[in-house]
């Protein structure tokens, strides 16, 4: 198994997923397949900082999900991806997002696979999400994830979620390739990736979490030791190479909290986490509101206000952090017509570098199963000493179609 | 968008005919007596469910006749002593299939509510105080569909008439929660043999005709409740209308506690 679906996988997937389809549906079992296919176009508004960057991206992307109820306690699940992009081959890539077979009773439920699992609560920044690495590639929200295979267990009591999970493979987090934009001045080799530990990919991690509802309050806490997602970006010099960036990813342990709750007409999140084992131990927290005005303008429009903020304690400069100490705001205006049109516009600023990032995503359906999304970002007065900087002329506007079926 | 608690309480029922008796013969009964007795009986005749499972389609239509369809699955759970527990879950349009929604209606205080969002693997608290907003697009609020506990309003009763040739009560009632209802009052009329509910007047904040929501096609289940086919909520204000269809009903299917949780809720289809 490689880190990444590379082509070969894909053609194996390829002629996997019609011969089970085939099987199953043959032996008259319900089968149920849905899944989109959807067409990317990326402008941007300058050349790019650093040498081969691309300045119009076209790309495509298809997603299968193939769902089966083998008896009523016991699911199989599968999702594939990929995309292909016009420009940059690190982009062009594929996942099994989903694999796995879910067996579950009153008493507790057990996937094993290749599964997601989502853990947080603000909008902006996901802290605490840590089972699944994240795409980069996919999109820069962080909200895109790779597929995780797991042992997942758990158990639902009256006073509490348990939750345990092996994770007995890890997955590198893809980086945008040379030309590629969104990316740190040098170009990070995946290929070149290192590990602390001497397992390296093969370290089995390991997660306990608890979650539980108490009065208006949803909070989880878990512990989780292994493989960071996020790696230290190292500087390659050799002689006779041009310099690169190569991923080390440092065994850590970590604690994470969430919470959301409503109070009164407010929802209220929050997001922190205990950090040891990369050098010096340290904490990161988000925490935000959100409120939303109903019927505005006499209207069936809602709009929901949201402001957060994060920190993190790495403020000093040590393995700097693009969120070191940011303040966040949030519009999000849902129309509430036929075809759920929504524009969301956010802003994030840093308190110390003053650098500002703005977006915004304006989505809607077309018939009944297309949906239009018009996205884009600017970036202003980008600090030097920010580790954002580098994203300072990825001004970009992006048009996707997206087709379901 | 406790559909069925829509189902539930907004559409009450009877197999007891002589029931109307006490509201009937009370001395010096006010009209907020009478009106509050009228509610209390068509919820106690819906007492003793259980639980069920029905479908949904959503009909949304504009001004100039433009549709738009939704289909919805969902569960509902009888609570002892306290509002329904229900899940719903989007089946289209495509782009929210597998979206659910999760609702713990109580007869005192807020509505706890949960959104699954199946993209992300994610489950997100929502604030059920935002109940004069819209649900999904449609003419009906969040307070239309969510579960009509007695609680949540008070009444008071108006006269007897017939509607659709059926001897109805017609009665007011004034939210609660005046701060974030959208409505001043609503008046329903209730028929007298079963304590349907058949029809229902919104009155937006300014007090002015909003909306009017029409019940046809009761059908019985269980011989006891009565559960309606089809209702309308037309707009006045904007002439836009949503209809709500439902077919599959099945009760006491045995589902629990266990089937309303955020485990479960991860797991929905």
């Amino acid at each position: 198994m490689s880190a990444r679906l590379r082509p070969k996988t894909l053609h194996t997937v390829a002629i996997i997923v019609p011969v089970l389809l085939f099987l199953l549906a043959d032996n008259g079992l319900s089968l149920e397949v849905n899944g989109e296919v959807s067409v990317q176009g990326l402008i941007f508004l300058e050349n790019g900082a650093w040498p081969h960057q691309a300045n119009q991206v076209l790309s495509g992307a298809g997603r299968i999900q193939l769902f089966h109820e083998l008896q009523e306690n016991l699911h199989l699940s599968l999702e594939a991806f990929q995309r292909i992009d016009s420009e940059d081959t690190e982009r062009s890539h594929g996942d099994l997002r989903l694999a796995e077979a879910i067996y579950f009773t009153d008493a507790m439920e057990i996937h094993v696979g290749i599964g997601r699992v989502f853990w947080g609560a603000t909008e902006f920044v996901h802290l605490v999400d840590i089972i699944n690495q994240t795409d980069q590639v996919e999109a820069i929200d962080g909200e895109e994830k790779l597929g995780q295979p797991m042992l997942h267990l758990t158990v639902p009591r009256d006073w509490g979620v348990v939750e345990a999970f092996v994770l007995p493979w890890f997955r590198e987090r893809p980086f945008p390739g040379e030309n590629g934009r969104f990316r740190t001045p040098l170009p990070v080799s995946t290929e070149q990736a290192t590990y602390e530990s001497a397992a390296g990919q093969h370290h089995t991690d390991l997660a306990i979490r608890y979650s539980t509802i108490l009065g208006n309050a949803d909070i989880g806490l878990y512990y989780f030791n292994g493989t960071a997602r996020n790696p230290v970006l190292l500087l390659s010099q050799s002689t006779g190479l041009s310099p690169f960036l190569f991923p080390y990813y440092e065994q850590i342990g970590q604690t994470g909290l969430d919470l959301q709750m409503t109070a009164g007409n407010w929802l209220l999140k929050a997001e922190s986490y205990y950090r040891t084992g990369q050098s010096r131990s340290y904490a990161a927290t988000t925490f935000g509101f959100e409120y939303t005005l109903v019927g505005i303008a006499d209207s069936m429009m809602d709009l929901g206000l949201i402001g957060e903020y994060v920190y993190d304690d790495r403020d000093d400069g040590w393995l700097p952090s693009i969120y070191q100490n940011d303040i966040m705001g949030g519009l999000r205006l849902a129309v509430n017509d036929m075809d759920d049109s929504s524009i969301l516009l956010g802003i994030i600023h840093d308190l110390p570098h003053g650098s500002t990032m703005l977006a915004v995503e304006a989505s809607r359906r077309l018939g009944d199963s297309v949906r239009i999304n018009l996205d884009a970002s600017f970036f202003f007065d980008m600090d030097k000493m920010d580790p954002a900087a580098s994203l300072s002329r990825d001004d970009s506007i992006q048009l996707e179609l997206i087709w379901y079926w | 968008m406790n559909f069925f608690t829509l189902g539930k309480t907004l559409l009450s029922t009877s197999l007891f005919v002589f029931l109307s008796f006490p509201v009937h013969c009370a001395h010096a009964e006010t009209a907020e007596e009478r009106g509050l007795a009228i509610f209390m009986e068509a919820d106690k005749r819906d007492e003793g469910f259980g639980d069920y499972t029905a479908n949904m389609t959503m009909t949304l239509k504009n001004k100039q006749g433009k549709e738009s369809t939704r289909r919805i699955r969902s569960k509902t759970l009888e609570v002892q002593g306290d509002g329904d527990k229900s899940l719903s879950i989007f089946d289209t349009p495509r782009d929210v299939k597998g979206t659910a929604f999760l609702s713990f209606s109580h007869k005192k205080g807020d509505d706890e509510q949960w959104l699954y969002l199946p993209a992300l693997k994610r489950v997100k608290r929502i604030n059920s105080r935002n109940k004069s907003g819209s649900f999904m697009g449609s003419e009906f609020a969040y307070e239309d569909i969510a579960s009509q506990e007695v609680e949540k309003y008070t009444y008071r009763f108006l006269r007897e008439e017939e509607y659709n040739e059926k001897p109805c009560y017609v009665v007011e009632s004034y939210p609660v929660d005046k701060k974030n209802s959208g409505y001043t009052k609503r008046i329903s009329w209730l028929d007298t043999d079963e304590y349907r509910l058949l029809k229902v007047e919104f009155y937006d904040r300014k007090k002015s005709l909003l909306k009017t929501l029409s019940i046809h096609e009761y059908q019985q289940y269980l011989d006891r409740y009565w559960r309606a086919d089809r209702m309308s909520m037309l707009n006045h204000q904007t002439g836009k209308s949503t209809t709500l269809s439902w077919d599959n009903y099945s009760f006491r299917t045995g589902l629990t506690d266990k089937d309303f949780n955020s485990t479960s809720l991860k797991r929905v289809r």
